[in-house]
């Protein structure tokens, strides 16, 4: 095979990234816009102009996280499904909020009754917003720990609640998170709008970069009074995965190993922030395709923040830390993630094509009189 | 704790939500396709009343795309969080096929899907065409893949089972992809979609002219379905046949049960055509056979004998009891995993693992298990078969129904004469509900045949689940079938909505019921009254 076992396992993790981070990026613009559809639409053509900057192409931003979801399952089998099963009603509410979606956008505009499309914003709101504060709140928990364990046949239980996910940190990132794809969203609203809206959206994007380097840097403060964890036995990174094999041990501090380890890291961190800052300025004036540029590099920034720091754990356990999830052993086998790298090498750079040309065959401003003109064929 | 309550409820839950899923997946199979073809025909004619037909059938189509992707994300989430120890035991190859489906199909799909709708403008005739097709080939690629994914529960090909990490992993991918129970099932699941699409477009255009409405813009609709439908149908009953055929080598449980073939017959076989099922007895009361047809469809040859139920509950019974000794030599292999003289051994069994694993419905320690357990494992060991003999023959009798529709519809369509055949427009109403009926039927048959496996001879269900509280899955249900019924209540609404407002909802001033647009006709519409 072209490359051996280890390799292959840090491939994953960075793909998975990569993943993630397209997610966030494409989806996470949309649900960016979708959160603030309610408060910078005053009126239903206002509203209207907002959903239809992301209408063409909502469907298939939409895939990156169906397509990271999917990738989790073939090259992190242990993680999808303990992740999935023990965050049981944490997914549910993902779940049941993205059910808005599809059928806001198709239906809103479909019947002329103004509760019915109240009514449909709102659920575009909730299928936005709550996902984006879930997605947080989860990263959050890997940070703190997930209280789950395997029996000898490797079969997982989970001895947490809901409840216990919503611990103030957890909360934080959740801010943090949803802040971040507010941000994502509004400067790409500011790029496809004009006049009123556009100085509506960059005012409320400016905003939400500011506090979303507030609540980063403070979430990073916190990060270092927490208890981290760090394997203490050694482990063969080109071996079988076995999750049982190790031995792990919590301490205070433990998450900043990485960046002592290697300062290099402390690129993303300060991408995260200063990129976040550049993007308000930008905004401020008026570069509005430079401007979701530099938001999407913060996005990067803070997204491989957390990445690093957790590496090479994926998820923790707090109750029994040996059995805390690894890129080394909790991956699929050498085949599957050859097979897997090939698709993605293949198929990741077509859709990147396709979709810039999805762009670019809509791109332009949205305007009222574009919504009036075309009243039967857009949302 | 896994009990069998919380095995039930995460079952139905499963089914619930697949059967959902279903309801709107055929369609945007099949309706592609005709979209397509209406599409295909405007770029070659450049009559308008085609460009017309693509964009108000479209409508149509966007409305139940929505909720089938609504549905879909579902599907996704749910191997993780109720069938965890499913997706951490065989992820290594079934998430494979998920994930390739959406990079090379979904994303596709889903990005031509935006600009079908919203590029009509904005691109040339011939680039929204090819914007058209490539969504059909993404849709149907996506079947493709997914139907992989379930073809290896089926047949689960290419995979050995890896004691040192506890799971099934990929040994051979080309066998995985060319799994014949993975081609037949695809082309048999796309083509039941294409028909799904005909007759949706059929019966509607069957509406518009019988009340006289429209007519034009429906008789076009009504060829285009008839021709369409035609050949999809044939498809589906030729490789419905052909799934027969693979059904019978890799899963003789479900042919048997399918039959309600109680005994094995001495070759060739005679299929029950209708029979009067004894499940109490394990017989059937009485029964009415074709000679020779069984053994036909089953095996392709008159000299094979195909295994009947109780032959195969006793072979069963066999694998059980070897099976233990496979779990065993499991659980020892795992306290030393080193043991080469234990690995030989467990190799030897390690194909019966499985069929020891179906005991732990009865007992947490399979080595414990009594003859009494072993005997009810067996017994328990192939699905009910009154419901698998009556959805298959329901299946089956509406799919020659629908022959016989599409048939008679293209008869009157090439004598030109189907437009006053009252007889025929009401028939194509009323057979609406066939084509989803027959495929929810269709996926009853090969998803409840396979039980007590979600991994056909390898990973019974009653381990497969995720080890959460009941009441979880009582919730998550309740709420799923709430969401579910509200939407699919709002999706009714609209289609109807749409269906009633004609292709005039296009706002063109072209159609009956909308006042005429103040403007002057183009070449096209002049050439559309002409030709009209």
């Amino acid at each position: 095979m072209l490359f051996d076992y280890e390799t292959l396992k840090i491939m994953w993790w960075l793909i998975v990234g990569v993943l993630l981070i397209g997610f966030a990026i494409m989806d996470g613009h949309d649900m960016g816009v979708c959160t603030l559809l309610p408060f910078i639409g005053k009126n239903d053509e206002e509203r209207r102009l907002v959903i239809n900057t992301i209408g063409p192409h909502w469907e298939g931003n939409q895939v990156w996280f169906i397509t990271a979801g999917g990738a989790l399952f073939a090259a992190w089998p242990m993680v999808y499904a303990t992740a999935f099963s023990g965050f049981y009603w944490a997914m549910m509410a993902v779940l049941w909020a993205l059910f808005f979606r599809p059928v806001g956008f198709k239906y809103r505009s479909m019947v002329k009754d103004q509760r019915w499309r109240n009514a449909w914003d709102w659920g575009l709101f909730v299928g936005s917003f709550v996902p984006a504060v879930v997605f947080g709140v989860a990263f959050g928990n890997l940070f703190l720990g997930v209280p789950f364990s395997f029996d000898n046949t490797l079969r997982s239980t989970y001895t947490g609640n809901f409840w216990q996910l919503l611990s103030p940190f957890a909360i934080l990132c959740g801010l943090v998170s949803a802040t971040m794809l507010i941000m994502q969203g509004g400067t790409y609203l500011a790029h496809r709008t004009e006049g009123l809206i556009q100085t509506r959206t960059i005012r409320y994007t400016m905003i939400s970069a500011v506090v979303m380097v507030a609540l980063f840097v403070g979430a990073g403060f916190w990060v270092q009074t927490l208890d981290g964890y760090v394997i203490t036995s050694t482990i063969d990174p080109a071996g079988l995965p076995n999750v049982l094999s190790k031995e792990v041990v919590s301490q205070p501090g433990g998450w900043m190993t990485n960046f002592a380890t290697y300062p290099v890291a402390w690129v993303f961190p300060a991408l995260g922030v200063l990129m976040a800052l550049v993007t308000a300025m930008l905004l401020k004036i008026g570069k509005t395709l430079t401007a979701f540029v530099s938001s999407s590099i913060a996005v990067l920034g803070v997204i491989m923040t957390a990445g690093i720091a957790l590496f090479p754990f994926i998820m923790p356990s707090s109750t029994f830390p040996n059995s805390s999830l690894t890129i080394w052993d909790s991956v699929s086998s050498h085949l599957t993630l050859m097979i897997m790298l090939y698709a993605v090498a293949i198929f990741v750079p077509l859709i990147v094509i396709y979709t810039s040309w999805a762009y670019s065959v809509m791109r332009g401003k949205v305007t009222a009189a574009y919504i009036r003109e075309n009243d039967h064929t857009l949302y | 704790m896994i009990t069998e309550h919380l095995v039930d409820m995460s079952r139905l839950q499963f089914a619930v939500t697949a059967l959902y899923h279903f309801l709107f997946i055929p369609l945007t199979l099949g309706m592609v396709w005709l979209l397509v073809i209406m599409e295909a025909v405007y770029v070659t004619t450049g009559l308008q009343v085609w460009k017309d037909m693509t964009r108000y059938w479209g409508k149509l189509f966007g409305i139940n795309f929505a909720l089938g992707v609504t549905t879909g994300i579902t599907m996704e989430f749910q191997f993780g969080t109720n069938w965890s120890y499913y997706s951490q035991y065989v992820g290594d190859i079934f998430g494979a096929p998920l994930a390739i489906e959406g990079l090379m199909a979904f994303f596709l799909e889903s990005t031509m899907v935006g600009l079908f709708f919203f590029g009509w403008d904005r691109l040339s005739r011939f680039q929204h065409l090819v914007v058209t097709v490539l969504m059909a080939v993404g849709t149907n690629l996506s079947a493709l893949w997914i139907l992989i994914a379930n073809g290896w529960m089926q047949s689960p090909v290419g995979a050995e089972f890896n004691y040192q990490t506890m799971r099934m992993e990929m040994v051979d991918v080309s066998a995985i992809l060319f799994n014949p129970d993975a081609q037949n099932k695809f082309v048999h699941t796309v083509s039941a979609g294409y028909v799904v699409g005909s007759l949706f477009v059929l019966s509607i255009s069957a509406l518009y002219l019988l009340r006289k409405r429209d007519v034009e813009f429906a008789k076009r609709s009504f060829q285009v379905a008839a021709a369409f439908g035609l050949a999809s149908i044939c498809s589906v009953i030729v490789l419905g046949d052909e799934s027969g055929y693979s059904v019978g080598k890799a899963q003789q449980t479900k042919l048997a049960t399918m039959e309600a073939m109680w005994h094995t017959e001495p070759a060739p076989a005679p299929f029950n055509l209708i029979a009067s099922i004894n499940e109490e007895e394990q017989k059937n009361n009485w029964e009415v056979q074709i000679p020779y047809a069984m053994g036909l469809i089953g095996t392709r040859s008159l000299d094979t004998e195909i295994p009947g139920i109780h032959d195969i509950k006793e072979l069963n019974r066999e694998r059980i009891t070897t099976g233990i000794t496979a779990v065993g030599l499991l659980e020892q292999l795992r306290e030393t995993p080193d043991d080469m003289a234990l690995r030989a051994e467990f190799d030897k069994v390690k194909n019966d693992l499985g069929f020891g694993l179906l005991l732990k419905k009865y007992t947490a320690d399979v080595s414990q298990a009594t003859p009494e357990m072993i005997q009810k494992a067996a017994d328990d060991s192939i699905p009910k078969v009154a419901p698998m003999f009556w959805s298959f023959r329901i299946m089956v009798g509406l799919g020659f129904l629908m022959l016989a529709l599409f048939l008679t519809s293209l008869w009157f369509t090439f004598k030109g004469t189907f437009a006053e055949k009252t007889w025929l427009l009401k028939w194509a109403v009323v057979m609406l509900p066939a084509p989803w009926i027959a495929a929810e039927l269709g996926w009853f048959v090969a998803e409840y045949g396979r039980q007590p496996w979600t991994i056909y001879g390898v990973l019974p269900t009653y381990v497969s689940t995720s080890n959460i509280g009941v009441a979880n899955v009582y919730w998550s249900l309740a709420g799923f079938v709430g969401f579910y019924t509200v939407l699919l209540i709002i999706e009714m609404y609209l289609m109807i909505k749409y269906v009633k407002l004609g292709p005039a909802s296009l706002g063109t001033g072209r159609y009956d019921g909308e006042t005429p647009r103040n403007v002057t006709p183009t070449a096209a519409d002049q050439e559309v009254t002409h030709v009209v």
